[in-house]
C-alpha cells in the first residue's frame, strides 16, 4: 500500500512539474492557462491520493478527499475568471492563432 | 415544497462535509454539526433555487453515477495531451477562440458543462453568453460552430441533459 | 523504498515551484503572473499535505485546506481587479 501510494505521488509530482513547465514555455496567457489548469489539477489529485493512502498516523483520507473535491470544483472556476478578465483587459492571443470569435463579437 | 427540498439537500451536503472533516466521529461531532448545518441551510437555501434544477429521476441518478467516470477519463486524457505537448522541443499548437452552442437550458447544467470543458483536452471556457460558450481551443481543428460544438460539448451534454435538462 | 520515492516526489514538486517562479518573475503581463501564482499555490497545497504526512501532524492538512480556499478567493479577486479595477 505504501509503495502504491508513493508511486501515485511520484506521478502526481511529475504532472505538477509538467504543468509548471507548460506555464513557463507556452506562448501566451490563454495557452499557459491551459497547461496551468489541467496538469496541476490531476497532478494534485494524484499527489494527495498517494499521500492519503500511504502511511499516516491517523486516518485522514476523508479530509484529503474533501481537499481533492474542492480543488476539482474551484480550479476551473478560477482559471475561467482569469481568462475572461484577461480577454476583457485587452490581452490578445499569440501570433499564429487561428481565429478569435470573441474578438469580432465584442 | 421546492424550498424545503433545497434546504434538506443543502443540509445533507453540509453535514456530509462536516462529518468528513471530523473523520466520521459520530459520537462527539454529529449533534453540533447537525445543528449548525441546519441553521446554515435554513439561512442560505432560499438564495440557492439553482439546486431545484436537479431532476430527480432514476435515469438521472444513474447518469450522475456514470458522469464522474466519463469526466475522470477526459481529465486523464487532457493531462496526457498537455504533457505530450509541453515536452516537445517545439510546442505543436494552433490556438484560437471558437464559439459553440449548447442545448442545455438549466443554469446548473451550464455551469457544470463549462467547468467540465475547462478540464478536458485542449479547451478552456473564456466567456459564456446565454447558450453560447466562447472556448479557447489549443488546437483548432474545425472553426465551424456546428462542428466545434459537436467535438467539444457533446461528450458531456448527453449526460447533463438527463440530469438537469 | 516507498519513503525514497516520496522524497523524490517532493523534490520534483520543488523543481515545479522554481519553474513556475520563473514565470512569476518574468511574466510580461499581470495575468501571466497571476497564473503562475495560481499554479504555485496549488503546488504549495500539495507540499503542505506532504509535510503533514512526514511530520505526522494531521492538523497541517487543515492548513492546506484553508490555504486552498484563500488562494481561490485571491485569484478570483485578482481577476475582478484586472477586469475593471477594485
Amino acid at each position: 500500500m505504501a509503495l502504491a501510494g508513493s508511486l501515485l505521488t511520484l506521478a502526481g509530482s511529475l504532472l505538477l512539474f509538467l504543468g509548471a513547465l507548460g506555464v513557463l514555455r507556452m506562448p501566451d496567457v490563454y495557452n499557459r492557462m491551459q497547461a496551468g489548469t489541467k496538469a496541476t489539477t490531476l497532478g494534485t489529485i494524484l499527489f494527495l491520493t498517494g499521500i492519503g493512502i500511504g502511511r499516516l498516523p491517523e486516518p485522514c483520507i476523508f479530509r484529503v478527499l474533501i481537499l481533492i473535491l474542492f480543488i476539482i470544483l474551484t480550479n476551473p472556476v478560477s482559471s475561467h475568471a482569469l481568462a475572461r478578465a484577461a480577454h476583457r483587459a485587452g490581452i490578445r492571443l499569440t501570433e499564429g492563432s487561428v481565429k478569435d470569435d470573441l474578438d469580432t463579437h465584442a | 415544497m421546492k424550498r424545503l427540498s433545497n434546504t434538506l439537500l443543502l443540509f445533507a451536503i453540509l453535514l456530509l462535509v462536516w462529518l468528513a472533516l471530523t473523520d466520521f466521529n459520530l459520537a462527539d461531532r454529529l449533534l453540533p454539526g447537525a445543528v449548525f448545518s441546519l441553521v446554515v441551510a435554513a439561512i442560505f437555501a432560499p438564495g440557492l433555487d439553482i439546486l431545484s434544477e436537479i431532476r430527480p429521476s432514476w435515469r438521472g441518478i444513474g447518469y450522475g453515477l456514470v458522469y464522474p467516470i466519463v469526466f475522470l477519463r477526459e481529465l486523464v486524457l487532457a493531462n496526457l495531451d498537455v504533457a505530450s505537448r509541453v515536452v516537445r522541443p517545439r510546442i505543436p499548437i494552433s490556438p484560437g477562440i471558437v464559439k459553440v452552442k449548447t442545448s442545455l437550458r438549466s443554469r446548473l447544467g451550464r455551469i457544470i458543462l463549462a467547468n467540465s470543458i475547462t478540464l478536458t483536452p485542449g479547451t478552456l471556457t473564456v466567456e459564456t453568453e446565454g447558450e453560447f460558450f466562447y472556448i479557447h481551443w489549443i488546437d483548432v481543428t474545425s472553426p465551424d460552430i456546428e462542428e466545434a460544438s459537436r467535438e467539444i460539448v457533446r461528450t458531456f451534454e448527453k449526460y447533463l441533459e438527463v440530469m438537469f435538462g | 523504498m516507498a519513503d525514497t520515492i516520496y522524497t523524490i516526489s517532493a523534490f520534483i514538486a520543488l523543481a515545479a515551484v522554481i519553474t513556475a517562479g520563473v514565470r512569476l518573475i518574468a511574466g510580461p503581463t499581470v495575468a501571466d503572473r497571476v497564473i503562475a501564482l495560481d499554479v504555485l499555490t496549488i503546488i504549495t497545497v500539495s507540499l503542505i499535505v506532504y509535510i503533514a504526512r512526514m511530520s505526522g501532524r494531521i492538523i497541517y492538512v487543515d492548513v492546506a485546506m484553508v490555504y486552498a480556499l484563500i488562494s481561490f478567493v485571491g485569484v478570483v479577486a485578482f481577476a475582478r481587479f484586472l477586469e475593471r479595477g477594485l
